[in-house]
């Protein structure tokens, strides 16, 4: 598979990061080539073969319902770059 | 049947609606972390490192949220699968710290089901269930603070949602209606979600589009997210319906998109659209293994479960002999439930139920308060049924008795005893009192005589009004009959 | 008198217990070498009062006989994990300025058991590199380096050039792809990558929540055993931690290797592998079979395609762990008009080159169209890995391999920088262990022609350190690398 520009584009939109429009091309033979690379994994029959998402056997462990955290705004926004009245300060979210 | 036609120019058309409901879990302690889901505490101060989406933190599954999705998923009749999976909904947001949503995707906890609703004409509807998922919420954003900036509150952050998703089986905005009022009372039965739309803590999102009768398969549909009440969803659906009726009829197309509902102007209206589509990237979370839940662990719940609206009306229909909409009407609430269950034991249910939704719902309203604020216990609702049943006092009585009841709280004997209330039913005193009613109205004996029948309510008028209210009406109308002729 | 930094912690204890020096003087040797190597790059956070302060503590109960199994031991720390007060960059600058208000389960172990802490160690940023050249602090040198400044391999690149220029007496490392072994290869140190599962992950930074695993670097195999033990152990923090016992690593230590199945994959003598690495993956077999063992040929069929599987999953997982870092809450911001504006350029600004072609590539695996063609692929081919694991480990007890191609290579080598899945070669032999969620040991084997160290790796059953230890100790005796 090879994906194009706007695909290029799309991919940095998603990740939240800046593609100048200059580095579109090169990003895109980049990624080209990774792609190319991976799609060895085309030779692998994988059919009948379950996804294996983790490697861990055990089951998930579930928690008591109780209250063990909290009280700690102070420390929540110690290392906020911006806060005011208690909250966490962010620029205009535009709807 | 009660689905809703709009008759268009080109004809009739249905409307064809599906609900996402998030419904805020009852629990001490947020789904992935440890602190508390009080609601109204101050800024940021319910909030883990957790939830706060600080590097190298992880999440851990409280088991009440497991317990809570398998009680819902039990009252909605559905699936409660032993195997179900965790997974990642990507999407930046302000009040989203992780910069995804820990959700249910592939593998959900519960599956399919159904709801059964009643509707005012009587008939019933199941509305099928597709599956219920387990998530946390979101943060708070306020927006209206600042002109240019937005604040961030995660207090919210973290708490245990049920997504529940219908199948698209509803085909009125009544049918939503009857089902969001029914999914209320079940999970307040349960106590799995308190139910308060107004307070967010149950949200719904709605799916709409609409078809030509007689068409198969569904056309485009529109979502609205976060409408927030019974109300709001009803006229939504409506709203929408009749617009994409009229963009059809005027050769247009529905294009799918997400939608706002304006409960003022009761109108829907598009989104600001993105550059590019969403994109979810769902994946399995690979911070929490699959959860396994045993039979014995889903049985253990099942053995606890409360009596759910939909037997309890049952068992006042064929035990206490109500009619099955009155209740339906007062099963919808757990309280109510239980307060008649009270006042009726031992009494006559029916009457006990008409005195329950009539005056007594009637008292409420006009006092502005709520069932546990109500001066009227329901040991004292029955005790006035029982009086009237008993013929101790009349039903016209047992009105200012109720009334007086309201004001003081007293019990209703009492109210008899001390304001000398007791019916009159020696037909000799009676007597006494007709005979000195007729022998003073001569004309209208005569008037009456002459054919003017209707006068036998006058006379019973005043005969009770000479009781004081206080003879047996039944007693007064035979007399009256008898000497009249 | 040795020089302190000399010693090994299992020497170091000892001394302590004889009162031959104080947890004091040993620290502050060490705060010395530090001094002295600075130019290595290895630390980029000291925390030499810390320490003192530390050793101070850790004197007065030795003096009272009390203590844990690593009292008064001077460390290092991979600054990928979260210590409480002491700034957390995983070398990236979208985390400049951030102090965790928590420590770390891994670390936290460490303290309980009498450590201290020197500073925190370099790495490639956010563990995303083989060269720790992708740290925002810049690359570390290898000790080793004679004319021209070597990589020390990464992404643990300040813990293994620590451990080998004796500027901790041992370091926390993590392991994602073969991020503790080899950098422990190319700086001739010994490093454990455990099962998954056996260290908590809470409190380090996440880059692939199903592979990382922390794990110890150290100057000897008798270290990482006294190191892993403190380390690991089951955390119901995370959900992924196991309930495993935690056996006494070092109980195995000089234990008898007769019979001990040792098996030779035939897929790792690739086409090309570099003669004298071959030669010493047989030196390393023969000399186990001198104590006794058995070798044994086995088939690890699909090894050739782990690494596509691990530059998919990996990016995957990390394209949504690195999500959180959006200027809110904590890092460094950098404003705009809208938030998306401001979370786009605090990203922008704060990722490296690599951490955003990493997210980049795992938002595309992941993205609407793209999932079953690649991630979904990735993940069944993983299961075939670790199948053909579980199959050859029914014929070996261990699995004997290279750690890593080739030795330490040039900073700025522009054969490894042409593009970067010349980079990614690097983990040709650490990858599919790392995705089969194995314990692997790399210890030197000898020096090559250059007089740089070389890496053997050992390979062990799920949960099965214990024959790792084994195994590693008595290759160790029989190689008698000398540590720089």
């Amino acid at each position: 598979m090879s994906i194009d520009a706007n695909t290029v584009k799309k991919i940095a939109f998603l990740s939240h990061l800046k593609i100048e429009d200059d580095k579109v091309a090169a990003t895109q033979e980049e990624f080209n080539k990774i792609l190319q690379w991976v799609d060895q994994l085309k030779e692998v029959d994988t059919d009948n073969v379950e996804p294996l998402v983790s490697v861990n056997n055990e089951h998930l462990r579930l928690r008591q319902d109780e209250v063990t955290e909290g009280n700690q705004a102070e420390a929540v926004l110690a290392n906020a770059p911006v806060k005011e009245y208690g909250y966490f300060v962010v620029p205009k979210v535009v709807e | 049947m009660s689905g809703m036609i709009i008759q268009g120019k080109t004809g009739d058309w249905e409307v064809i609606c599906g609900l996402e409901i998030h419904c805020q879990i009852l629990s001490k302690s947020k789904i992935f972390s440890g602190a508390s889901t009080h609601y109204g505490s101050e800024v940021n101060e319910n909030v883990s490192f957790i939830d706060a989406g600080m590097p190298g933190m992880l999440p851990t599954l409280n088991e009440e949220c497991v317990r809570q999705a398998v009680k819902t998923g039990l009252g909605l009749n559905a699936k409660i699968n032993n195997y179900s999976a965790f997974a990642r909904k990507n999407y930046f947001y302000a009040d989203l710290p992780q910069g995804y949503q820990i959700t249910q995707f592939q593998y959900p906890i519960v599956g399919e089901g159904f709801v059964k609703i009643e509707l005012e004409n009587g008939e019933t509807k199941d509305i099928g269930i597709e599956r219920l998922h387990i998530e946390q919420d979101a943060g708070k954003s306020i927006h209206d603070i600042s002109p240019t900036k937005s604040f961030i509150d995660l207090n919210r952050a973290g708490v245990g949602l049920m997504e529940i998703v219908t199948k698209p089986d509803f085909r009125s905005p009544e049918e939503a209606g009857a089902f969001l009022r029914k999914l209320r009372s079940i999970v307040r039965y349960l106590g799995t979600c308190d139910g308060n739309m107004d307070e967010g803590s149950m949200r719904c999102d709605i799916n709409v589009s609409v078809r030509k009768v007689g068409e198969d398969g569904f056309r485009t549909r529109n979502e609205m997210k976060n409408v927030n009440s019974v109300k709001f969803v009803m006229q939504a659906i409506e709203s929408e319906a009749r617009r994409h009726v009229e963009v059809y009829e005027s050769g247009g197309q529905i294009e799918q998109e997400t939608r706002q509902f304006n409960p003022t102007t009761c109108t829907t209206k598009a989104m600001r659209k993105k550059e590019y589509a969403h994109d979810y990237r769902y994946f399995p979370e690979p911070d929490l293994p699959p959860l396994v839940l045993s039979d014995e662990y889903i049985n253990n719940i099942k053995n606890d479960m409360v009596e759910l609206p939909d037997a309890k009306k049952e068992r006042f229909v064929k035990e206490l002999g109500l009619t099955p909409y009155d209740a339906s009407v007062i099963c919808e609430n757990k309280e109510v439930a239980e307060f008649f269950e009270k006042a009726a034991s031992g009494h006559d249910a029916k009457k006990v139920a008409n005195w329950l939704m009539g005056d007594f719902f009637a008292m409420l309203n006009e006092k502005k308060i709520t069932l546990a604020e109500s001066p009227i216990s329901a040991e004292n609702l029955g005790a006035l049924v029982e009086l009237v049943s008993k013929n101790v006092i009349n039903g016209k009585t047992a009105k200012d008795v109720f009334a007086i009841m309201a004001a003081t709280g007293d019990a209703p004997e009492k109210i008899v005893e001390e304001k000398g209330l007791k019916q009159v039913t020696d037909v000799g005193a009676i007597e006494k009192v007709v005979d000195e009613i007729l022998a003073n109205n001569q004309a209208n004996v005569e008037a009456y005589k002459a054919g003017k029948t209707n006068l036998i309510g006058w006379f019973v008028g005043q005969v009770m009004k000479a009781s004081q209210g206080k003879a047996n009406p039944e007693v007064v109308n035979k007399l009256l009959k008898q000497k009249l002729g | 008198m040795t020089e302190l930094t000399e010693l090994t912690i299992a020497q170091a204890s000892a001394g302590l217990k004889k009162k031959e020096f104080t947890a004091v003087e040993l620290t502050e040797a060490y705060i010395a070498n530090m001094d002295k190597h600075r130019n290595l790059n290895a630390y980029v956070c000291e925390t030499p009062d810390k320490a003192i302060a530390q050793a101070k503590i850790s004197q007065e109960k030795i003096n009272s006989g009390q203590g844990g199994d690593l009292e008064g031991i001077p460390l290092g720390i991979k600054d990928l994990f979260c210590t409480k007060g002491i700034a957390t960059t995983a070398c990236s600058n979208i985390l400049k300025g951030f102090v965790p208000p928590y420590e770390s389960t891994v670390t936290a172990n460490l303290l309980q058991a009498g450590a201290n802490f020197l500073g925190k160690l370099n790495l490639d940023e956010f563990a995303m590199g083989g060269s720790n050249e992708t740290s925002a602090f810049g690359p570390v040198i290898n000790p080793w380096s004679k004319d021209v400044p070597l990589v020390a391999g990464g992404s643990s690149g300040g813990s293994a050039a620590a451990v080998a220029a004796k500027m901790c007496a041992a370091a926390t490392g993590t392991d994602t792809g073969g991020s503790i072994r080899q950098p422990a290869a190319f700086c001739g140190v010994t490093g454990i990558k455990p099962t998954y599962g056996r260290c908590s992950r809470y409190g380090i930074i996440a880059f692939a929540s199903s592979l990382d695993q922390a794990g110890p670097i150290a100057k000897d195999v008798t270290d990482c055993a006294i190191m892993l033990k403190a380390m690991a152990g089951f955390d119901n923090k995370d959900s992924t931690s196991s309930q495993q016992p935690v056996p006494d690593f070092c109980k195995v230590l000089g234990a008898d290797v007769r019979g001990m199945r040792i098996g030779i994959p035939k897929e790792y003598r690739v086409d090309g592998l570099n003669p004298e690495i071959a030669s010493y993956w047989d030196k390393a077999a023969a000399m186990l079979k001198d104590k006794g063992a058995e070798i044994v040929e086995i088939s690890l069929p699909h090894t050739k395609y782990a690494l596509a599987v691990y530059y998919i999953i990996a990016p995957a997982e990390a394209s949504s762990n690195l999500a959180r870092y959006d200027g809110l809450r904590y890092g460094n911001r950098v404003d705009g008009e809208h938030l998306d504006d401001m979370y786009t350029n605090s990203r922008t600004a704060g990722f490296g080159k690599e951490v955003k072609r990493r997210i980049m590539i795992g938002t595309y695996v992941l993205s609407a169209g793209y999932y079953d063609a690649y991630y979904l692929k990735a993940q069944k081919v993983r299961r075939l890995i670790r199948d053909d694991f579980i199959k050859a480990f029914e014929k070996c007890d261990i699995i004997l391999t290279p750690t890593a191609p080739s030795a330490a290579f040039a900073i700025g080598d522009e054969s490894m920088q042409k593009d970067p899945i010349t980079m990614w070669l690097n983990d040709i032999f650490t990858v599919s262990i790392s995705l089969a969620g194995l314990p692997a040991m790399s210890l030197p084997i000898g020096l090559n022609h250059d007089g740089l160290p070389l890496g053997m790796q050992i390979i062990g059953k799920s949960f099965d350190e214990e024959n790792v230890f084994k195994a590693g100790y008595c290759l160790e005796q029989q190689a008698g690398f000398k540590r720089k």
